[in-house]
Parts: C-alpha cells; structure tokens; sequence
C-alpha cells in the first residue's frame, strides 16, 4: 500500500440521520390515518359499504409478499456481514422481485377498480354517498403514496446491489445496506397498518 | 481505523422465526376479520397490526440489538404520532 486513504465513516451517525427521516415518514402516514379514523367516524356506514368493495385476496397476498421481502432483506445484512457477498445480492434481487410481484398485483387490484368505474373523479365514484367518495379517495391516495414508497425502494436496493458489486459497501461496513433496509421495514410496518384498514374491517 | 461498535449479525433462524410469527398473525387477523366482534373488530385488528409491527421494528430493524438512542427515537415518533390523535377526541366527543 503506497497510500493511507482516510474514509470518513460514522456509522452510528448515518443510522441516526436515517431514524429522523423515519420519523418524517411515520408523521407524514401517520396524518393520513388520523384523517382516516375522524372519516370512518363520522361517515361509518358508507366506509362500512365501501370497504365490502375492497378484494381481501389481493390485500392479504401482498402482505404475505411485503412481509417475505422483508426477511430477504434482513438476511442480505447478515450474508454480507459473514462476507457471502453473493448470497447478500441474490437476497437482495428476490427482494427486487417480491416488491415488483407487489406492484403487479396492485396493478390488477387497482385494474379492477377502475374498470368498475371507481376512480378519483369518475362519475360512478362522485355519484355516490359522501362517506365512499372519501373512503375511496383515502384508498387511492394512501395505496398509491405507499405504492411509490415501494418504487422508489425498488430503486434504492438496485443502487444498493450494484455498491456491494463494486466493493463499495463491504462486510465491515454495511451502514448503507442497514439505512435501506430500515427504510424497506418502515414502508412494510406502514401497509401492516393499512391492510387491516382497508381490506379487513369492514 | 477505529471499528465500528456493533452487534453480531442477527442468525438466519432468528430472522426465519420472526417472519413465521408475522404470517401466522396474518393468518390469525385475516381469520378473525370474518367474524363479527361489534366494536372489538377494530382494536383486535390494531393490536394484532401493532404486534406484527413491533416485531418488525424490534428484530428486522434491529431495535432490539442496537444502541438505547435508536430505540428512543423511535418511541419518540410514536408518542408524537399518539399526540396528534388526541385531536380525534375533539371530533368524537364535540
């Protein structure tokens, strides 16, 4: 070695910056149930009518999806921090396409709606009760905010991938793996809460 | 170069074991969305969404292996998040 390169790692630093960005989501989902809860009240038979429209099915397979995205995720962590490079890629590629596998059922899932006539702005959606329109457009709008979550999660593990390819995050330091995995549990924490709103309670 | 302080990787099994507790209370909550609890149907389903949660937060997000502050900072979003819906029992009981 001809010479010393100092790289400038705080890793418990860069985990808490990734905390106050979680924290920023939790608020910004966090607003949006609350906006749900005084709705449900105040309008409880039309979300109670609207909510039957929703397919269980497709909600209940995308959890079981999210939540096994999830674990590949954790494990590609702990791949690299045994140095099984390759296995953390792999880890991370099924992550890839469980969140792909995600999207393309919520295309259907949404497909069918639309189809229905039930879209923001559709004249089937404005002729009905006030309490539907809104439980239909918090349906859309939450969905689709926590649909381009996963996108942009997509994203961020394909980086992620090709920085491990490049020796860029290296089994001593997986601060950059950890931060996007953090933000891959925190989008799976959010639809563990919306599912049972949307899809179970009726 | 300074080493990083930090846990030991959390085992595959452990990780394995976690993800099987979140299916079965998928499972469980999907179940029990069919009956008709009354006005339970809502708190059951929360708890059990609140359980899977902290799961999540606590073994995948390594709460519970990391430094106090993390796990702080976390709760401290939660408390503000259980403020603001204070405001719902101004609606509720107005």
């Amino acid at each position: 070695m001809s010479q010393v390169v100092h790289v400038h790692r705080d890793a418990e630093g860069a985990k808490t910056g990734m905390w106050l960005f979680l924290f920023t989501e939790v608020l910004l989902f966090g607003a949006l149930f609350l906006v749900y809860a005084v709705y449900r009240y105040t309008y409880l038979d039309d979300f109670h009518r609207a909510a039957m429209e929703l397919n269980t099915l497709f909600g209940t397979i995308n959890t079981l999806i999210l939540l096994t995205s999830s674990l590949t995720m954790a494990m590609s962590i702990t791949a690299l921090q045994k140095q099984n490079k390759r296995l953390s890629q792999w880890l991370l590629a099924i992550t890839i396409l469980f969140a792909i596998a995600f999207m393309v059922n919520k295309y259907f899932e949404w497909g069918a709606k639309i189809d229905h006539g039930i879209y923001p702005g559709s004249q089937h959606l404005l002729e009905m009760p006030n309490g539907e329109i809104l439980f239909f457009g918090l349906y859309y709008f939450m969905t689709g905010l926590h649909g381009l979550h996963i996108i942009i999660g997509i994203v961020a593990i394909a980086i992620t991938m090709a920085m491990i390819h490049r020796d860029k995050i290296t089994y001593d330091y997986v601060t950059i793996l950890e931060n996007v995995g953090l933000y891959w549990h925190i989008v799976d924490i959010i639809w563990i809460f919306l599912f049972p709103l949307f899809y179970l309670i009726k | 170069m300074e080493k990083e302080h930090r846990h030991e990787p959390v085992s595959y099994g452990t990780y394995t074991g976690i993800w099987l507790a979140l299916v079965v209370l998928t499972i469980i909550t999907v179940s029990v969305s069919g009956l008709n609890l009354g006005m339970f149907t809502m708190l059951v389903a929360l708890a059990i969404a609140a359980t899977k949660a902290s799961l999540v937060a606590n073994i995948f997000m390594h709460l519970k292996f990391d430094k106090i502050h993390f796990k702080i900072m976390f709760g401290v979003s939660i408390m503000t998040l259980l403020f603001m819906f204070i405001v719902f029992f101004d609606i509720a009981y107005r």
